[in-house]
């Protein structure tokens, strides 16, 4: 057992875990911070991606301990973060993610989604073979990938303007090409 | 808005005909469906806050794990668990002999135990499970439990099990089943066979092997369980089909079904993998019965893997009958179908594997055989195009061996032999609408096919197929009169619309679709709509997530209870104004009467002087296939209201010194009726070409020797990665089906199947190889080519 103190979305946590414990298992089961999953807890899958430094990790590979003084990332700390910086609703790749279709089964999407924000911060508009190298240590089962590299697109265009090319299933379609809101459309 | 017609003709759903235009549906008048709404999850996944299985954590809640046998064919002597019981930490160990009921997801086919009696069948078999205070408690437990194993002689190999099952000297797998190691025989015969093979001009006879593939779910399975102090049982599982773990798991733990609620949380992929009834979800809740604790179990990765259920391995002959003018004239299959240790659905893929390639193209006369039998591997059962991906595969390569024998353009052929729409095939199975020509003219023009197809530089080719597949089939899986989908809907003077369904929504977007539907019929806004589903307490009952029965079956029962209660609505208003009712019209947040637009209330005012009229507000809504299929046994396995159709063209560039293959691109036509809602329709398509590309680009779920298997990890079982995936392009086709909600069909499972021989079609167009077994590895790619240049140095041409 260790006495561990980490910085976790801007929170300072002190708890005890076994000395063997991932950065993983102490923020699942220790600190209750289950959006970061957990596919295959071996470093294979990239599901546990949380953001080190803001790079991007395998919290699964990580032990706890080492995490001390790192400033730590997960998806729930993307929305205060973005709160915090005078934005509203939630990141917008989290609202990009929603409405490109990219969060079918959504369960490897937080990891993807703390790939592509950390992605964004380097490089406010990357090209799609940018987007899908960055993309690839996080694997999904559901998408086949194509409104996960949409939905950074359409996250990238609502940021800096850059032009996009709409998928063909979201022509004339309002979530698609309006600002956030779950209202319907109107006629 | 444009009023369409509320209160109709008596018509059911509205008449529009249309091949999709971007947006056809609102041009068609309405308001919700057609429309990309956000899911109604969504936003809670994209935070991070929606609450999966594993997420679950109880007071005083207790860790299991699983002690999984070592051998693949074995009998159990005797199980110790002293040492584990006295290990600290451990508060209860259960074997079999606690869980001794067998069970099955078929109800003729029960031949599984949640932990083994008597014998063990497959390497990752479960045997004895340990509940402790934490996982590392657990896990040294199971170190401790003495297993006294009799090793027996494996059945590795399916043809083996075919052909020795009577005679050899090795005890069968299931020991007293009456066929040996069949599971499963169907031969069926349609129309002259044999005389259609006199009668072509061409006849071709090829072998095809599938290989066996894994659903590789991101989220492991994994299940909650609590008793009550008055015995209630509670389950959270990740499962896709809640109904059927209530069935099973009450009856094996003895208890009545209404004392067992089952609830999925939100799910982390599935794909077939999570519709069998598990052994965790037995195990967890019979060691929460014994330790009066809550009790979680979460698998492995490895577990997963074992656990598997997924795409059978399949060894396939394929004998077809065709003029020189192009019309088919009759096919013959006969399929080895290697099942795994367990029966799992196999009744149902054995049938599936011969009774749904009978469209998109009519067949005069069609034969099939198939057999599945056991072997001492880990069990197979439905994966996304459940028995159906298989022979799909096999039979569009033939087709693309026929179109070159008749020197006929592969798209040309297929349009040729189209079974058209309102008919009947060959088998008995009805077929309404069908948009499979409109799914081959769009992935003609998008692929640029004409321009481009055998006229790519060398190394560089274009591969096409077809094929159809269900939307839910009459077959509920055990007998019984009662409604597939239902559905109940409570509506209150706050403006809310809460619907209960006990649809799985797996992440395909189910619960969306009813919230959808609920927009379109009342004129709510979505954010007024809650949906509260899979929750066998609260729901009524659904059959699951399975044979893309979702949108079709639960789709339809909510319009049946949206509409009941809105007749309440549009009564009580038309009371109130002391008009016809006919005048009332429910819009967009709004009702009106239709001939004085200035008599305009909320759509929350309105509900409220329903409820002062009609009392507490709600209504049920159900839906039931019609009798449907061919009148013989079997006949109606696969017969569906509606079926929707496919067409790929893959793209794909071979390396011809490293046999790597890549796939630039995949268009994806999919006939799924009406897009409810395009954004999850085209996930779908794109999902499944995925899934269908990399199974035969990469995966290869296979044991050893030993039965042990290759690689269980999502790091030596190859999943595709972002950069590894083509370009997806989904064009979605509405044919309007007559019975679908709105005219919608599934999405989910039918756009998977011609992706793996379109590619293979592809690598013929692109070197002239033809691949007939999976997966094509670069290994195989460059033995094929190596025969072709021997092949073409033996004839004198030039070797290119």
């Amino acid at each position: 057992m260790a006495t561990l103190q980490l910085d976790i979305n801007g929170d300072v946590h002190r708890f005890e875990a076994p000395d063997h414990w991932t950065l993983l298992e102490a923020l699942r089961y220790r600190l209750g911070l289950t959006g970061t999953k957990q596919g295959c807890d071996k470093g294979d899958c990239g599901a546990c991606t949380v953001l080190i430094g803001g790079k991007p990790e395998l919290s699964c590979l990580k032990l706890a301990g080492a995490c001390k003084g790192s400033r730590i990332t997960t998806i729930e700390g993307l929305m205060p973060a973005h709160r915090a910086a005078g934005g509203s609703g939630p990141d917008p790749v989290q609202d990009a993610f929603d409405r490109a279709g990219a969060l079918q089964c959504g369960f490897c999407q937080p990891g993807m989604m703390l790939s592509a924000r950390a992605l964004l911060n380097d490089n406010p508009q990357p090209t799609r073979t940018e987007i899908r190298e960055a993309l690839s240590g996080n694997l999904c089962r559901c998408t086949g990938y194509q409104q996960i590299v949409q939905a950074v697109e359409l996250a990238i265009h609502e940021t800096t303007g850059a032009p996009i090319e709409s998928p063909a299933w979201a022509e004339g379609q309002h979530p698609w090409s309006a600002p956030v809101s779950q209202a319907e459309p109107k006629s | 808005m444009a009023a369409r017609d509320q209160h109709g003709s008596g018509a059911p759903f509205p008449e529009v005909d249309t091949g999709r235009a971007a947006n056809a549906s609102s041009a068609a008048g309405f308001r919700s469906v057609g429309q990309s709404l956000r899911k109604v999850e969504g936003l809670d996944k994209a935070v991070g806050v929606a609450i999966y299985a594993d997420d679950i954590v109880l007071p005083g809640m207790l860790h299991a794990k699983t002690l999984r046998s070592p051998h693949c064919h074995a009998r159990i002597r005797s199980i110790d668990a002293s040492a584990a019981l006295a290990l600290p930490g451990v508060i209860a160990v259960i074997t079999g002999a606690d869980l001794p009921t067998k069970y099955g997801v078929i109800p003729w086919t029960q031949d599984e135990q949640a932990l083994a009696v008597d014998k063990v069948r497959f390497i990752g078999d479960e045997v004895a499970a340990v509940a402790a205070v934490d996982e590392d408690a657990a896990n040294a437990a199971l170190k401790l439990i003495k297993v006294d194993y009799e090793v027996l002689e494996a059945w590795l190999d399916p043809a083996e099990s075919l052909a020795n099952q009577l005679t050899d000297t090795r005890p069968a797998i299931h020991e007293g089943h009456k066929h040996g190691n069949i599971s499963k025989h169907v031969d069926l015969e349609f129309g002259d066979v044999d005389g259609a093979f006199e009668r072509a001009d061409v006849v071709l006879e090829n072998d095809y092997v599938f290989h066996s593939s894994t659903h590789a779910a991101i989220e492991p399975h994994c299940v909650v369980a609590r008793e009550s102090a008055d015995g209630l049982l509670t389950l959270w599982s990740s499962t896709q089909i809640t109904h059927y773990v209530q069935r099973e798991v009450s009856r094996v733990l003895g208890i009545p079904q209404s004392r067992l609620r089952v609830i999925q949380p939100n799910l982390g992929g599935a794909f077939g993998g999570k519709s069998d009834p598990f052994s965790l979800e037995f195990v967890a809740c019979k060691l929460a019965q014994v330790t009066g604790r809550p009790v979680k179990m979460l698998w492995t990765r490895e577990e997963v893997f074992y656990a598997h259920r997924g795409r059978h391995a399949m060894n396939m002959r394929y004998k077809s009958a065709i003029t020189k003018d192009g019309k088919i004239l009759g096919v013959d299959a006969k399929i080895l179908i290697d099942g795994g240790s367990y029966s799992s659905f196999g009744l149902v893929t054995t049938y599936y594997s011969g009774q749904l390639l009978t469209g998109p193209y009519a067949f005069p006369s069609y034969r099939f055989d198939s057999t599945r039998v056991f072997t001492n591997k880990p069990p197979c059962g439905p994966k996304r195009g459940h028995g159906s991906v298989q022979p799909r595969f096999a039979f569009e390569v033939q087709l693309d061996e026929l179109a070159e024998a008749i020197g006929m353009d592969p798209i040309e052929l297929r349009r040729k032999n189209d079974v058209g729409q309102h008919t009947t095939l060959v088998n008995g199975q009805r077929i309404t609408s069908n948009g499979f020509l409109q799914c081959l003219d769009a992935v003609e023009t998008k692929s640029a096919w004409r321009e481009r197809r055998g006229k790519l530089p060398q190394g560089h080719g274009l591969g096409v197929a077809g094929s159809m597949y269900i939307s839910g089939t009459n077959y509920p899986i055990y007998p019984n009169d009662m409604p597939q989908a239902g559905i109940q809907l409570k509506i209150d003077r706050s403006g809310l619309v809460t619907a209960f369904t006990g649809g799985n929504d797996i992440g395909q977007g189910s619960s969306s679709v009813v919230r959808t539907i609920v927009c379109e019929e009342l004129g709510v806004d979505p954010l007024d709509v809650r949906v509260i589903a899979a929750d066998t307490d609260l729901c009524p009952v659904d059959l699951g997530a399975y044979s893309s029965r979702v949108t079709f079956m639960v789709g339809n029962a909510t319009i049946d209870a949206c509409r009941k209660v809105r007749n309440q609505i549009v009564k009580a208003v038309a009371q109130k104004w002391a008009i016809d009712p006919q005048r009332v019209f429910l819009g967009r947040g709004e009702v009106f009467d239709a001939d004085d637009r200035t008599r305009i209330i909320t759509t929350t005012e309105a509900f409220q002087i329903a409820e002062a009229t009609c009392d507490t507000l709600g209504a049920t809504g159900a839906y039931n296939t019609p009798t449907l299929g061919g009148d013989y046994r079997g006949g109606s396995i696969g017969a569906s209201p509606a079926y929707s159709f496919t067409a790929h063209v893959v793209e794909v560039h071979v390396d011809e010194e490293t046999g790597i293959l890549t796939v630039p691109n995949v268009w994806v036509a999919h006939d799924c009726g009406r897009a409810l809602n395009p954004m999850l329709v085209a996930g779908q398509m794109e999902g499944s070409a995925y899934m269908g590309i990399v199974e035969a680009l990469f995966e290869d779920h296979k044991v050893n020797r030993f039965g042990l298997h290759a690689g269980p990890s999502l790091l030596d079982y190859p999943l595709a990665t972002a950069v590894d995936c083509p370009e997806l392009h989904a064009l979605i086709v509405e044919s309007i089906d007559p019975e679908g909600p709105y005219g919608a069909k599934e999405a989910g499972e039918g756009p998977l199947h011609p992706a793996l021989p379109a590619l293979s079609n592809a690598i013929f167009d692109a070197v002239g190889i033809r691949l007939r077994e999976l997966p094509f590895t670069p290994g195989k790619v460059l033995r094929a080519l190596d025969a072709k240049r021997e092949a073409e140095a033996k004839q004198g041409a030039p070797s290119c």
